[in-house]
């Protein structure tokens, strides 16, 4: 069977990451498929995993009673999605759904969870990596916040 | 020295610049619940004065005020002048109101153009945020018409919602090019939406195009463009190639009145457009 | 016109005190009306005249930080008073002007331009600072790409009678900006005024081909070297008596990088934005626009006014104003006149008249303000370092 650390290798988010690092989260990753309008994850669920997205459109969404479900945001090849497997009650705050087919790497929590705390050197390449992730994510709600183009 | 084929015009219907020249409106169109767009000709015939992409014209509603609107149409087009505005203030709302067959007084065109002619040779990165839009399409007409002489051409455009997303017809032809790459994305959506949700600066990490060599043109809310020049410039795109096109008060059009200063610059005759390294110091200054 | 002058002493001629009529007349049969100081409510108003017995003849002032006072002085000078609450842009830059009026006919209109057809005026009295001022709102109407045709043919049209400072108020500070005491440009003749017990008289000459015609047909005589002498020490004294002052070097700089300075907010909270800086400032030239109709609606007119930036609307875009605060309001037109004026048309857009300290209610002083950010200003900010640095590698 192939491995995967080629194609992890290739993804911006590990971007520069020591190959020997690689060779150890390439050991929590999982390929997985879906269809367009499958749930990748749902609001409330147990957050086990996150994703790599290598092909394909996903949606972030969250569902109000009256209003159906409404989107947050559109993820794309390149992207990351979930952080809610990091931190308790590790559970997921928004719905992921395909958009389209989707073709993910699935990353391991636990796994990777326990590999980190052994080596705080691969730690700190994920805190790194995912508190950049969260930068760009709240600098662009905040953004969103400001509903810059509605006229006031 | 200009890519287009058109003699310049020097304007013969008055010396005095003050005087609007009386447009008939041919069409009147809602882009969307408060954008709309007029298709304007001349009284009694003839062309619209030539303009540069960027350039705007006063535009005056009888009885009621005259507002600066960029030109959104086809730079080399001269039967038919195009404004696109929204229905926001009073004249902009009089304007609305107004019939095909009816009046409006025109003066322009006014102001720096978009940097299309010096951006020859280079990926042209092109982003809008919400009525941003209509002062950028005179560029991507241009643009498209000499698209030779240009590397990779990208248009991110943002709008608040799906009912907000200017000239949909016309963004959907642009996303068939072969040779251009058109990213639409908007701030919130319902399910009927297929397309991508989030801000317009995300799209700006994955856009294709060479930051060494790209002359980008933004134009949307100034918080918005101050994001994208941020956004461009963690690419690698240099801030001297970058333009942005801001708003002012403004009352001649013609650098008399005072109504736009920004730091140094009259926005009216020194810009709208201007080169980000130009204006950047005065524009993260508050209430300059 | 001058430059052909430029190697010969300026012709100094004198004018008998008893004479100077013969000047308004001359003026008047050549067809121009003049303009010039007179009295009206408590002080100097620029207005029409018509005899010497028009100006404000022994009369003087006083002028302070929220102050203005007129009295009566030992000596019956002519000219013995300073800048007052108006200035000569009234007359070449009117304060309400129609710009054109549109006749409304079925579904559309047609405008008709107002004719720009000025009177021949002459001022009388023009010191050395508003000279400047003219020089420099030429500069701003008619040294662009887009002239005022107003401006300009109101300008072809002026006749300047320039007087030199015979002593300077509280609130000048022409020295500093270099326009003044002493005329140098700008006019078609210039007057000093030499009064002693024994002698009244105006030192007189000419600084263009008008000038000459007009100085030609007076009954003058050319100065002797002590009445020369005489002049030239009224205006070193002028000069000498000058008590504020404004230095302006580097400041253009001082101000770009000071933007975020604590001191705008100390005056933001004296200053009440009534603008009354800009209406007496002899450059300031901002005006809006006003469109009116009448009843009917079949009649649209659109007139240009005075405006201020110390007004709300000023600024306004869709949304609100840009510089909703007196802070920022104050710190662009403080900032415009020192600074930005520079790069948009090569001067200052202070002369050092001193207007806007005597005419502001709460005695706001710009000289006070300039020095107050010179003497307190931070380290220049990370820009302005970046742009030495840039400058230097270059």
């Amino acid at each position: 069977m192939k491995t995967l650390e080629p194609i992890l290798a290739k993804h911006p988010f590990f971007a520069g990451l020591q190959p020997h690092y690689l060779e150890l989260v390439t050991g929590c990753a999982s390929n997985m498929h879906f269809k367009a309008g499958e749930t990748i994850f749902q609001e409330g669920d147990e957050a086990k995993q996150f994703f790599i997205i290598r092909e394909g459109t996903l949606r972030l969404q969250v569902f109000a009673p009256g209003q159906g479900e409404i989107s947050i945001q559109t993820l794309e090849s390149g992207d990351v999605v979930g952080w809610s497997w990091l931190f308790p009650p590790h559970r997921w705050h928004f719905t992921g759904r395909a958009t389209s087919a989707l073709r993910v790497i699935a990353l391991d929590g636990q796994c990777l969870y326990t590999k980190c705390e052994q080596d705080h050197g691969l730690g700190y390449e994920f805190l790194k990596r995912f508190s950049h992730i969260m930068m760009d994510r709240l600098q662009a709600t905040r953004l969103q916040l400001l509903d810059l183009y509605k006229v006031n | 020295m200009l890519l287009s084929a058109e003699p310049a015009v020097t304007t013969t219907f008055s010396s005095d610049p003050m005087i609007p020249r009386p447009y008939e409106i041919q069409r009147a169109k809602w882009d969307s619940s408060d954008t709309f767009s007029l298709e304007l000709t001349p009284v009694g015939g003839g062309d619209i004065p030539a303009f540069e992409p960027g350039q705007f014209n006063m535009v005056y509603v009888y009885g009621v005020g005259e507002i600066p609107i960029s030109i959104s149409g086809d730079p080399a087009r001269r039967d038919m002048l195009i404004h696109t505005t929204r229905a926001v203030g009073t004249v902009t709302r009089a304007m609305s109101e107004l019939k095909v067959g009816m009046m409006l007084g025109v003066r322009g065109p006014y102001g720096a153009p978009w940097p299309v002619d010096e951006a020859r040779g280079k990926d042209i990165v092109i982003v809008a945020g919400g009525i941003g839009l209509a002062p950028l399409r005179p560029a991507m007409y241009r643009i498209l018409a000499y698209r030779e002489h240009y590397g990779r051409v990208v248009l991110l455009y943002g709008a608040r919602t799906p009912a907000d997303v200017l000239y949909r017809k016309q963004l959907e032809q642009w996303r068939a090019h072969f040779d251009l790459d058109v990213f639409v994305t908007v701030d919130r959506a319902t399910n009927n939406w297929r397309g991508s949700i989030g801000l317009v600066t995300q799209l700006i990490v994955r856009a294709p195009f060479d930051p060494l060599n790209t002359m980008a043109m933004v134009c949307g809310p100034e918080v918005m463009m101050r994001f994208t020049t941020l956004e461009m410039e963690k690419r690698g795109v240099n801030s001297d190639n970058i333009y942005v096109s801001l708003e002012r008060n403004m009352k001649c059009g013609i650098g008399l009145c005072g109504h736009c200063q920004f730091g140094r610059e009259f926005v009216c005759k020194d810009g709208p457009v201007f080169r980000y390294s130009q204006v950047r110091h005065f524009l993260t200054k508050w209430e300059v | 016109m001058t430059q052909s002058k430029k190697n010969k002493p300026p012709k100094l001629y004198v004018l008998e005190r008893r004479d100077f009529q013969e000047l308004l007349t001359a003026l008047s049969a050549d067809g121009y009306q003049l303009i010039g100081p007179t009295l009206r409510e408590g002080a100097v108003t620029y207005a029409e005249i018509t005899a010497v017995e028009d100006l404000p003849i022994g009369y003087t002032d006083d002028q302070e930080k929220g102050t203005y006072r007129l009295h009566q002085a030992r000596e019956p000078r002519l000219f013995g008073c300073g800048p007052g609450p108006h200035s000569w842009k009234k007359y070449l830059f009117p304060a309400r002007m129609r710009l054109w009026q549109a006749q409304r006919s079925n579904g559309g209109f047609t405008v008709q331009a107002d004719a720009h057809t000025p009177d021949k005026l002459a001022l009388i009295g023009v010191r050395a600072c508003e000279l400047q001022a003219i020089a420099i709102q030429d500069r701003v109407f008619t040294g662009g790409a887009y002239v005022d045709p107003a401006y300009q043919a109101q300008r072809e049209n002026t006749f300047i009678v320039a007087v030199n400072c015979g002593r300077a108020n509280k609130t000048c500070f022409c020295t500093s900006m270099h326009t003044g005491p002493k005329a140098v440009s700008g006019y078609d003749l210039a007057l000093t005024e030499v009064y002693t017990p024994e002698q009244h008289y105006f030192l007189i000459e000419s600084g263009s081909p008008s000038g000459d015609e007009v100085l030609h047909a007076l009954p003058t005589r050319p100065a002797a070297v002590d009445e020369v002498e005489a002049g030239e020490a009224i205006i070193a004294a002028t000069s000498a008596q000058m008590e504020r002052s404004l230095e302006t070097k580097g400041l253009k700089d001082l101000l770009y990088a000071s933007y975020d300075h604590q001191r705008w907010d100390a005056v933001a909270a004296r200053c009440l934005a009534c603008g009354n800086c800009t209406m007496v400032c002899p450059t300031c030239f901002c005006t809006t626009v006003e469109d009116v109709t009448d009843l009917s609606g079949d009649t649209a007119e659109r007139w240009r006014k005075w405006d201020s930036c110390f007004t709300m609307e000023f600024s306004y875009i869709v949304g609100g104003s840009i510089r909703s605060t007196a802070k920022a309001r104050y710190r662009q037109w403080l900032t415009h006149k020192l600074a930005t004026w520079v790069d948009q048309f090569g001067t200052m857009g202070c002369v050092g008249c001193g207007r806007c300290i005597t005419w502001c209610p709460v005695g706001i002083d710009i000289t006070e303000e300039v020095r107050e950010i010179q003497t307190t200003s931070v380290a220049p900010t990370a820009a302005v370092t970046e742009r030495k640095r840039k400058r230097e590698n270059t």
